[in-house]
């Protein structure tokens, strides 16, 4: 006979709970291509591998150019290296991936009239709301301190009326 | 006064509402063409069969460019279309042969047909950088001076055509 190994059925779901949450920590690097370029100084392999983590494959929706498997984003990453080996500067590069394909691009999109929304939207949303939470508290602060004053008929039938409760 | 202050949330609501409900069916996988109303990219290559090829040869007229490749499931599917208007002179088409390999090129031609006034063989890929291609098949509608002046993502049918192409067409052609 075999041993039958019994599992708690609460333990059991919060491993597989454990190892779901560990499968999320796995770094995104994970899946980042493999390619065989060459750099002359590693400052430049660095500048290489920053600007691929930030730039966007165009074809996928949501993958930089490192992750992407990609025909245009391995396109996108010789040319990437072709341009930093040929000693052109991250903005340089910014501008020959602007041109081409835009905003997309970008994961950090650049501060352009048609961007302003998506930069500054946020903090638009933050100040209505703030606004809206301040006319409450402020209301609700002048409810608090209003007294209202009777005069002596009105004090006797409110007096009247607590005595008929009791 | 009163009235309007009760009414602002529940408008402010129907217009967030109105917002997320256009965005869930917002098409974000075609973007927009960066090249709208610039110049064709500067290139020299050699066609499909071999002949090199530049901007120069590109037609006088206005043109489509349609970029495709052997492996581009989606281009069989447009492939009737272009072969339609090419062969009832409607309007010339120009391919980009894009991230194939030449022979690959030259056996689909040959087994479908081949629409095109000629095909600017794009091995490496570079040439659709310079267009901001992001994946085939993608058409560009070029005008008689060689500037871009319109780009469809994806197949392009008769549908597409006559919904798409015909009225940019007609816009164009009342510039002129």
């Amino acid at each position: 006979m075999f041993p039958v190994v019994r599992q708690h059925p609460v333990r059991g779901s919060l491993s597989l709970l454990a190892v779901l949450v560990l499968l999320t920590l796995l770094p995104a690097a994970a899946g980042a291509q493999v390619d065989t370029f060459e750099f002359d100084t590693p400052e430049q392999q660095e500048r290489f591998r920053q600007l691929s983590d930030e730039l966007r494959c165009p074809m996928c929706q949501n993958t930089n150019l490192s992750g992407s498997t990609g025909g245009v984003a391995a396109d996108l990453r010789r040319e990437v290296h072709r341009m930093i080996v040929d000693g052109w500067t991250d903005a340089e590069i910014e501008q020959f991936m602007f041109e081409r394909y835009g905003d997309f691009i970008f994961y950090r999109p650049r501060l352009r009239a048609e961007t302003i929304l998506l930069w500054f939207g946020p903090l638009l949303f933050l100040i209505i709301g703030g606004l809206v939470a301040y006319s409450i508290w402020r209301k609700a602060g002048a409810v608090e301190e209003s007294t209202t004053v009777l005069d002596e008929k009105q004090q006797e039938r409110l007096q009247a009326l607590l005595d008929k409760d009791s | 006064m009163q009235r309007l202050k009760f009414f602002i949330p529940v408008i402010a609501f129907i217009a967030l509402a109105v917002l997320l409900w256009r965005g869930l069916y917002l098409d974000t996988t075609e973007l927009p063409s960066m090249l709208i109303d610039k110049p064709m990219p500067a290139f020299a290559l050699t066609t499909v069969d071999g002949r090199p090829v530049s901007n120069e040869d590109l037609p006088d007229e206005m043109f489509l460019l349609n970029v495709w490749g052997s492996y581009c499931l989606p281009c069989l599917v447009e492939h009737p279309t272009f072969m339609r208007l090419s062969e009832e002179g409607e309007i010339p088409v120009v391919g980009v042969n894009y991230r194939d390999r030449q022979n690959l090129a030259v056996e689909w031609l040959e087994d479908n047909g081949d629409p095109f006034a000629f095909s600017i063989l794009d091995e490496s890929g570079r040439f659709g950088i310079d267009l901001g291609v992001y994946g085939a098949p993608e058409t560009y509608l070029v005008d008689a001076d060689g500037v871009i002046r319109y780009r469809h993502v994806s197949v392009l049918d008769e549908v597409v055509w006559e919904e798409e192409f015909l009225p940019a067409i007609a816009e164009l052609q009342t510039e002129y």
